[in-house]
């Protein structure tokens, strides 16, 4: 059923990666600007969806050899682990922190635990928008 | 997070590493390392022997939800320590047993470890939780995980059985306690239990008082196999021996009585609870007895036991609970009914730990339990039998063991039932001894058969299916400690006397105890030509004639017909429980997502119609809306086309591309009112979701003609039609009924501040409200995986699971 699209493919190829680079710069700043998680994860999976359409599911199954279904376990542990680590600092479940810290080559940088509360996010939404595609693509 | 709270979930941190220790050193059992925990644990839980024999707790707390008074409160007294320290010295020795127990080659050692663990973080938790919703917590915790553990050899069907019917029970009695507590934090207005105890004699006046008590007891009864709940714990004796060594006698099954001890302080004043725990105690006791005379296997014999065993420490707790009603110390001569129970608990923990291994150790050298196979074991095990011999005397309440100073105790506080004059105990308190004498007989017997139909006689050797041998060493060791215990028990019970039992009973009993007074006298052998001497000279004497004649009188246990048994009423329950709701669930469950719809739509156009006429809610006020500008105008009449188009069109593909259309319209509503994060994630989604329809697209089954007909179309158009009524109407009216003031200014003010954010849509998802966005990727989760489910395993005709490749 797969035919050869040049064009398409060629586009992908350069795309995907500009679509990935753009939802990571949109998860990083999405404390300050539009963004986040969600929508960074969505973006990604956008990028794989693409990735799909242009070849087939076997061969980016082979680039991207990720387990989906476990991605969403790991997303799934920083979100819950983010929260419950509050805990050892004798405050409430989910209380975030933030400072600001001097990092070599970025200067200046706010630094919040909730970014790590949004991996989990952005890996959770990446797993479930993959795994229902490919299981629904791969059924027959 | 303090070091007693490090305590507590030490087992559950050890529990992750289990997998991994289990891959990573393969030749070495893994019982080793766990091992380790029970260990450490227990030698820290020694040091606050001197701190609660001085009447002092500890306390410490963590912050969970503070708005809900939700926390994380570990308290150590008398009664907390003690239970702390069966739970963790038990499990030293169970886990030391299970090395030699489960073999390393043959057995999922990693999943029996890390479900043990998991029920040991789980036990501590209950009993050093002041805090009533994280004890509910841990509560469940250990229902969930003793679940999984009588489930462990779940390709067995009595395994599952058992599990399930555990499971079933004890969740039951659980939710009904979490009832009780909901009615106890209605009443006083705290979690805690030590606040609630304080205020007693206020919550007794009210009316939530008795709902409040018996649904805790439901819990409690459930959890500790009370009649007529005790009927899964016989069925959970499926689980591998060392579990039920350690669950099913020592530590988990006595959860219930300590609830019941731990309540003590604020219900026991109240007539009903000592009838309640007394006569379910006294009843289970003797039915429990009765019942595993009949018992073949050893291990039904000591699920029954136990069963027993239960209740005989249930009923000496309601009726220490009269010694509530007399306040002067000197005169008090209920207190030694609950200085009974606690000192039973210990010794049961003992001697029942170490029956269960010893018939562990037969079953495991023998290869069967069945009484009517074994006899004659005495020469080929004599360390086996000496153990068991220091065990069931000790059960049956023989000197010169433990049971044998706890079971005359016991007796003391039934007489004494006698002497109160209040509650109609003069009348029905006769019961009391009578049963418990009774029960008495019984326990003398079964102990008995247990110990001689094993050990003595002739030995079947065509019946068994390996020889018999020695059990080796490290096997033995475990039940050696305890049956030593036995016996330093009942030779120096006041080891414990000041140490243990007396923190733990002034846990019980606050308000009576003084400082500097002391509760308990010399616990010793000897105590005269009393009754209680009579009483058991009169069990030695019943339980032997009983056991000679035996076979005349074992008819009795035909007299209930199978029918009428519990068990079957169990089985017949779950029965009609699942025909029945399969056969409600058929009724409307037709497999079409359509129909579903239909239904959601239908309710939500009646329940939102009817409350917004009733509440005379509908309102429309333009006066405060936005002027709509030709942008608008275009996008809307490119929605409505899009939808007529969905409509008319007459292949799905067309449909599909439309419904994008709209997707993107929508989102370009979201950019022309500033709302950037929406519509960016609008755009994706509707990116995503197309892709997903085109690939579902190719799956779907041709449109039929059911679809096509009037009746079809006209009924959905109406409600297609009513919904978008309702949902306008909603709209509208939510935009003119400015009952309160817009939360939105809370956000403005404290984005910056609070959460260090400028981006205020993803500080809400994060900071503010980062719970629901939890819970929201918990369920994306779960869709995920049932969805992976649905496709890949698809049951065949036969109903059989075919997972494809």
């Amino acid at each position: 059923m797969k035919k050869n699209d040049v064009i398409l493919q060629t586009v992908t190829n350069v795309v995907a990666f500009m679509i990935i680079l753009f939802s990571l710069q949109v998860f990083f700043s999405g404390h300050y600007h539009p963004g986040g998680g969600f929508i960074g994860g969505l973006m990604t999976s956008g990028a794989i969806v693409l990735l799909l359409l242009a070849y087939d599911i076997k061969t980016v199954a082979s680039i991207i050899p990720i387990d989906y279904k476990i991605l969403i376990g790991i997303g799934l542990f920083f979100a819950v682990g983010t929260g419950a680590g509050s805990l050892f600092f004798n405050v409430p479940f989910l209380t975030h922190a933030f400072n600001h810290f001097d990092l070599p080559l970025l200067g200046e940088t706010s630094l919040h635990t909730a970014v790590l509360f949004d991996t989990g996010v952005y890996l959770v939404v990446i797993g479930v928008t993959m795994t229902i595609i490919q299981t629904i693509g791969e059924s027959e | 997070m303090s070091l007693l709270h490090l305590a507590i979930i030490a087992p559950f941190l050890m529990a992750i590493f289990i997998p991994f220790l289990y891959k990573g050193f393969r030749r070495i059992h893994t019982g080793w390392f766990v091992l380790i925990v029970p260990i450490l644990l227990f030698s820290y839980f020694l040091h606050f022997i001197p701190i609660v024999k001085g009447n002092e707790t500890v306390t410490k707390t963590i912050r969970w939800i503070p708005s809900l008074n939700i926390e994380l409160t570990a308290f150590v007294d008398g009664l907390g320590l003690l239970f702390a320290l069966l739970i963790t010295g038990i499990g030293s020795l169970v886990v030391l047993y299970s090395i030699f127990y489960l073999s390393k080659k043959k057995e999922q050692l990693h999943n029996f470890y890390v479900y043990l663990l998991l029920f040991m973080g789980a036990m501590l938790g209950v009993v050093l939780s002041d805090n009533l919703i994280s004890l509910y917590m841990f509560w469940e915790f250990t229902s969930i995980s003793s679940f999984l553990l009588i489930g462990y050899w779940y390709q067995r069907d009595g395994s599952r059985y058992g599990a399930q019917k555990s499971m079933l029970i004890t969740v039951f009695g659980g939710l009904a306690m979490l009832g009780g507590f909901l009615l106890l934090y209605i009443m006083g207005g705290t979690f805690s239990i030590r606040e609630l105890i304080g205020m007693a004699d206020v919550l007794m006046s009210k009316s939530l008082f008795v709902p409040a008590m018996l649904l805790i007891l439901l819990g409690a009864f459930t959890k500790s196999a009370q009649f007529p709940f005790h009927i899964w714990l016989p069925d959970a004796m499926e689980a591998p021996t060392p579990v039920s060594a350690y669950l099913h006698s020592a530590t988990m099954v006595k959860a219930g009585l300590y609830l019941v001890a731990r309540m003590s302080p604020i219900f026991a004043e109240h007539a009903l609870w000592l009838w309640l725990v007394g006569s379910f105690g006294i009843f289970t006791m003797t039915w429990g007895s009765f019942n595993a005379v009949k018992q073949t296997d050893l291990k039904g014999i000591l699920a029954f036991s136990t069963v027993s065993q239960l209740g005989l420490i249930m009923s000496l707790l309601g009726v220490g609970a009269a010694a509530l009603h007399y306040k002067n110390m000197d005169e008090n001569l209920f207190i030694v009914a609950t200085v009974a129970a606690i000192f039973h608990l210990i010794n049961h923990a003992t001697f029942k730990g170490s029956l269960f291994m010893v018939v562990g150790i037969i079953d495991h050298e023998t290869g069967t339990r069945d009484i009517r196979k074994l006899g004659g074991l005495m020469g080929l095990m004599p360390i086996t039998f000496t153990i068991a011999l220091i065990g069931s005397f000790s059960m049956a309440g023989l000197p010169p063991f433990n049971g044998f100073l706890s079971k005359e105790m016991f007796f003391t506080g039934m007489v004494r039932v006698l002497d109160m004059d209040f509650f109609s105990l003069d009348t029905w308190g006769i019961l009391f001894p009578v049963l418990a004498w009774v029960g008495s007989i019984f326990t003398f017997l079964y102990s008995m058969v247990l110990f001689f139909k094993t050990f003595s006689g002739r030995l079947q050797q065509e019946k068994l299916e390996r020889k018999p041998h020695e059990a080796p060493f490290g096997m033995l060791l475990p039940p050696i400690i305890l049956a030593s215990l036995v016996v330093i028990f009942g030779f120096f019970p006041n080891i414990l006397t000041y140490n243990i039992i007396e923190p733990a009973v002034g846990a019980i009993l606050p308000s009576l105890l003084k400082p500097g007074e002391h509760f308990v006298g010399h616990i010793s052998f000897w105590h005269g030509f009393t009754v209680e001497l009579f009483m058991t000279i009169g069990v030695i004497t019943g339980g032997t004639l009983l056991y000679i004649t035996y076979p005349k009188w074992k008819k009795v246990y035909t007299i209930i017909p199978e029918k009428l048994t519990l068990n079957s009423m169990y089985d017949r329950g779950l029965y009609w429980a699942e025909t029945g709701s399969y056969q409600l669930t058929r009724t409307y469950m037709t497999g079409f997502i359509r129909t579903y719809l239909v239904y959601i739509f239908i309710f939500f156009i009646g329940i939102t119609g009817v409350t917004l006429y009733v509440k005379d809610a509908f309102k429309l006020d333009t006066s405060n809306v936005a002027p709509i500008g030709s942008y608008e105008v275009v996008l809307a009449l490119i929605v409505l086309a899009g939808s007529a188009t969905i409509l008319l069109a007459k292949s799905r593909l067309t449909s599909i591309i439309a419904l994008g259309a709209i997707g993107y319209t929508v989102s370009l509503f979201f950019v022309l009112f500033r709302a950037p994060d929406l519509a960016l994630t609008q755009l994706v989604i509707e990116t995503v979701s197309v892709a997903l329809f085109l690939l579902a697209f190719y799956h779907l089954p041709p449109l039929n003609r059911h679809e096509r007909s009037v009746g079809f179309k006209l009924s959905n158009a109406l409600i297609s039609l009513g919904v978008g009524l309702i949902v306008t109407l909603v709209a509208i009216s939510a935009h003119s009924n400015k009952l309160f003031d817009s939360i939105a200014k809370y956000y403005i003010e404290n984005t910056h501040d609070k959460a260090g954010g400028e981006n205020m849509v993803n500080v809400i998802l994060v900071d503010f409200r980062g719970f629901d966005t939890m819970f929201e990727i918990c369920v994306l989760g779960i869709a995920a995986l049932g969805i992976y489910g649905m496709v890949k395993l698809r049951l065949t005709q036969g109903g059989k699971a075919d997972e494809k490749k």
